[in-house]
């Protein structure tokens, strides 16, 4: 019976192993955070390798003590070590194990500091590239991407030119949701009444997954994206495309957009250039933009807000 | 009949449940109900269990009623994750078809995760120091029995509104912590989220009543001679846990009551327009929910430097930095809880130092492994099932050690919140650390309490199969993580990670295996109790002073009051032979039994029910019963009966004989 536990368990744990490594082998490419795409993505997976490696140098001496001493100086080793119950305090002893984890933490203390400025969402990215704005808005189910400088959007599907740093301004027209590209980069929340940011910029073509990590309500499953990332001309001939594709996103189509539901991705030529701080603004003044079910703005006042409000608002601001 | 309209608020016959699962699920809940009456009924306990259960003021009785319901919630929560994992297999395979609608779905994992902290890790906590904190600090019970009762019993009140939910209406659709807007008024018009609220808010007023209860204890109520630096480790957790208790569960309590008057009066503290602000709704939250976690943990590192010591037959190494270590991360915990929300936007600074103050957390909690290894060095290691389970412990919390340090680092944090690799991590810390904790405790006290040893070889088999379902049902998370798998999806299109969720379904029903091999072992070991009874009091020749009176435990627990001179006071009196000569009985008072406690309890259900249906007359009897009973407790003079000097030296003295000490 003794041996058909320890069988059977060494088996599993074998059989665990295999399985492991075969899934790896197959799907190993998919494990998007591992695999970057982009400046941002690739310096946090390194991060990632350093402070795994960094914490092996506690998490290797705890096994091996655990599995030493436990055969060691288990009750039934007739050859153990001498039993010495009132030893209960070495000072040396002691300093190593809080001097270690200190001397660990005060090198990745060093690490998080530089690295929570140098991969702050925040910070523009450095390039000779002029950057391309996006502004992201999470929808009940859906993500909906305006380009202000070229008046187009979409829905459910991001363009981005590669090799080109991408300016995202991203608030949300529903529950909180999390805008996360994980080949490209980390997350950032989607609020509304608010606008938060993210800088982001893809090395090559190819098509990456976007999703939303914050749930939102029913449908929230289904709201994902795909992100193109194409060459500076077909990224062009995207835009164009989306001008010309018939649809117009206007105030009003846009409040059908906004309904809850899940959408196919789809294009439009922008109709509204001030959609997105009409968006934000309407939880800042609630009774000026009324009810945000209610589409009819047009009590007299223009739905826009003057530039000169827009500045002295708080909502381009964040905790420093 | 217009005057009636309107009576039952928005309760009519749409409550019931309509979807197939839930149907089951209220079936389950009614039928188990029922049988557990006709049961009673027909074995005519109903006496028996009221006054000698339901009424008792004795902390351990409490203790034992804590652990019953924790358990049959234990199962209620892995019943929730079986259904969870099944759909999110079956919805994206090609059989086709989910289980539930995503709706369903989403109040099923709310519920799951609200229930095993609130219920289950929880109760087993408050369970568990009821049981044997008075004991190791030699004091007859906890400072105020009967807050103790009016504690459970708003526990247990709380636990019934979340299992009500599956017979008479929803349970909330937000998630464990229930972030708004989405549970405001707008999205969330339903009587889920209200159920969510009631259920935590009674049920947390009652955790902070205990909270207190046990610091007074401590404070108050140790033996003659025992300073606090003589006093056990387990105390010391509890301790450093308590007060954890009674700084965060306000907050709790302050943030629901925001949002349910949001809720009932359409104020506007956390909706996202008029100058809410649900960054403040989440800044709060988790200033409770960060230091909630360390109150659920410490008891367990508490429950393992006993463990530890006792079965290697050694003195706790480095006592005092376990102490400080102890008191170190209760401090700390109070300064990290930004470290959920790193991708709301803080600015860089903020960022980095919630991150190092979190990474500090580590360091003593690195301290106290390292004290534990070498309190096993030089020692003579008996692994019974405690000593598994710690080992399952330290192999699996250090592991979500690691998780939980990259995830502290908020550049790597960007790239895995909210995913499933978050979802293993704190799985690994709350399985590997509170729940292993918990069950080791129970295994080493267990014959404290009920007078026999549990079957240790079945107690081994479950330690390994909860350590290799852990390890199955966790790990492919990491990984469905790192491939952008986000968590509380309830289908996707990738067929990469269909494997990885039918690996994690497995480790999840082998999980539950080890539950079904722990009632076999309960059920025989009490089969089996004649062999394994415990005459000696002290069957693992312990350490600390609950394990120097008989087994069971006495309900006046000492006959005579202890004398402290040292720590490991019972070990140390063991090595000097212990006294033979009679002992000098005296008088004992004890708190006669209350039914108050569940009376109190029970007016605050029916303010909860009344609030979560805008039943408003039902809501205001509520209220005024609560009141009404407390002022009755509180002019009853007459709440204590006495045991006699001789009445004490006849229950003793035969224990003594036994053990030859007289």
């Amino acid at each position: 019976m003794k041996h058909l536990v320890r069988n059977t368990l060494i088996v599993v744990i074998g059989l665990i192993i295999i399985g492991l490594v075969s899934y790896i082998f197959i799907y190993g490419g998919q494990i998007d955070v591992l695999n970057p795409k982009g400046v941002i993505a690739e310096k946090q997976r390194n991060l990632i390798v350093f402070t795994v490696l960094l914490s092996l140098l506690v998490v290797v001496p705890v096994f091996v003590l655990l599995g030493v001493i436990s055969w060691k100086y288990r009750a039934t080793n007739k050859k153990a070590p001498k039993y010495r119950p009132n030893w209960d305090n070495n000072k040396w002893l002691e300093t190593i194990w809080w001097g270690v984890p200190i001397a660990i933490i005060v090198v990745l203390s060093v690490v998080t500091w530089k690295t929570s400025h140098e991969l702050d969402p925040y910070k523009p990215l450095a390039s000779s590239v002029e950057p391309v704005e996006v502004q992201v808005v999470a929808l009940q189910w859906k993500w909906l991407f305006i380009y202000p400088k070229y008046n187009v959007a979409s829905v459910n599907e991001l363009y981005i030119p590669n090799k080109t740093p991408i300016n995202f301004t991203i608030t949300s027209d529903a529950p909180m949701n999390s805008f996360w590209i994980p080949n490209l980069g980390g997350q950032v929340y989607a609020m509304s009444g608010m606008s938060t940011k993210l800088h982001l910029m893809a090395d090559s073509d190819g098509e990456y997954a976007g999703s939303s990590a914050n749930i939102s309500g029913e449908g929230f499953a289904d709201m994902k994206f795909t992100t193109y990332s194409r060459n500076k001309d077909e990224f062009m001939r995207w835009i164009d495309q989306s001008q010309r594709s018939g649809s117009s996103l206007t105030q009003e189509s846009y409040d059908q957009i906004a309904e809850p539901g899940s959408v196919e991705p789809k294009q439009f030529a922008l109709a509204d250039s001030k959609l997105y701080d009409t968006i934000v603004m309407k939880y800042m003044m609630p009774s000026k933009y009324k009810n945000h079910s209610n589409s009819t703005m047009n009590d007299g006042e223009s739905p826009h807000h003057d530039s000169e409000t827009m500045k002295n608002m708080p909502y381009m601001e964040r905790m420093e | 009949m217009e005057i009636f309209a309107g009576l039952l608020g928005r309760l009519d016959l749409n409550a019931l449940p309509s979807e197939l699962i839930t149907i089951g699920g209220a079936i389950a809940v009614v039928g188990g109900g029922l049988t557990v009456i006709a049961a009673l009924t027909y074995l005519k306990r109903w006496t028996w269990l009221y006054k000698n259960w339901l009424t008792s003021l004795d902390a351990k009785k409490i203790g034992i009623m804590y652990i019953i319901v924790a358990i049959i919630m234990l199962m209620r929560g892995v019943g929730d994750v079986m259904m969870i994992r099944t759909q999110q297999i079956l919805a994206s395979s090609q059989i086709g078809g989910g289980l539930v609608s995503s709706d369903t779905f989403q109040q099923v994992f709310s519920a799951h995760g609200t229930i095993m902290i609130f219920f289950v890790a929880m109760g087993l906590m408050f369970g568990i120091i009821n049981l044997i904190m008075p004991l190791q600090l030699g004091a007859r019970d906890v400072a105020f029995p009967f807050l103790n009762s009016v504690s459970f019993w708003l526990f247990a009140t709380g636990m019934v509104l979340v299992n009500i939910s599956l017979i008479i209406g929803e349970f909330s659709p937000g998630g464990w912590l229930g972030y708004p807007p989405l549970t405001e008024l707008a999205y969330s018009p339903g009587v889920g989220v209200d159920y969510w609220i009631w259920s935590l808010q009674i049920a947390g007023i009652g955790s902070l009543l205990s909270g207190i209860n046990f610091i007074v204890t401590i404070l108050k109520m140790r033996a003659p001679g025992m300073t606090m630096m003589k006093m056990p480790i387990f105390p010391w957790s509890v301790l450093s846990a308590m007060i954890l208790v009674v700084f965060a569960f306000p907050i709790l309590t302050a943030t629901l009551g925001m949002l349910s008057l949001d809720r009932l009066m359409g104020m506007h503290f956390f909706t996202s327009d008029f100058g809410g602000n649900p960054m403040m709704y989440i800044n709060l939250i988790w200033a409770w929910g960060h230091p909630e976690v360390y109150i659920l943990i410490l008891p367990a590192f508490g429950i393992f430097s006993e463990v530890v010591a006792t079965f290697s037959k050694k003195r706790l190494f480095g006592y005092p930095t376990m102490v400080a270590a102890l008191i170190m991360i209760s401090v700390l915990s109070f300064i990290v809880w930004l470290h959920h929300f790193f991708t709301m936007g803080g600015g860089a600074n903020v960022n980095a130092f919630f991150g190092i103050m979190t990474m500090i957390i580590a360091i003593p909690t690195g301290v106290k492994i390292f004290n534990w290894l070498f309190t096993m060095y030089g020692g003579r290691i008996d692994f019974k099932s405690p000593m598994i389970w710690f080992l399952a412990f330290v192999i699996t919390f250090t592991i979500g050690g690691v998780t939980g340090v990259l995830m502290a680092v908020p550049a790597i944090d960007f790239q895995v919140h909210n995913s499933l690799f978050l979802v293993a991590h704190f799985h690994n810390v709350i399985i590997g650390g509170v729940v292993f904790g918990y069950f080791a405790g129970l295994t080493y006290w267990f014959p404290k309490i009920f007078g026999f040893t549990l079957n240790d070889r079945l107690g081994r088999y479950a330690a390994y199969l909860w350590t290799i379902g852990f390890f199955l049902a966790f790990m492919p998370l990491y990984i469905l993580g790192l491939m952008g798998a986000t968590r509380r999806l309830d289908h996707y299109d990738d067929p990469a990670w269909l494997p990885l969720f039918i690996v994690a379904g497995i480790g999840a029903a082998i999980i539950a295996l080890g539950i079904a091999v722990q009632v076999l072992q309960f059920a025989v070991s009490l089969w089996q109790r004649k062999s394994n009874i415990d005459t000696t009091g002290d069957p693992w020749d312990g350490r600390t002073l609950e394990w120097s009176v008989p087994s069971p435990a006495p309900h006046y627990n000492f006959a005579v009051t202890p004398v402290v001179t040292q720590r490991d006071q019972f070990w140390e009196d063991k090595q000097a032979g212990l006294s033979t000569s009679r002992p000098r009985y005296e008088s004992i008072h004890l708190p006669k039994n209350s039914g108050l406690g569940m009376a109190i309890a029970g007016g605050a259900f029916l303010i909860g029910f009344g609030l979560i249906w805008h039943i408003w007359w039902l809501a205001i009897i509520g209220g005024v019963a609560v009141i009404l009973f407390v002022i009755v407790r509180t002019c009853d003079d007459d709440s204590e009966y006495t045991i006699s000097a001789s009445e004490i030296a006849a229950l003793d003295t035969p224990y003594r004989q036994e053990k030859g000490l007289l």
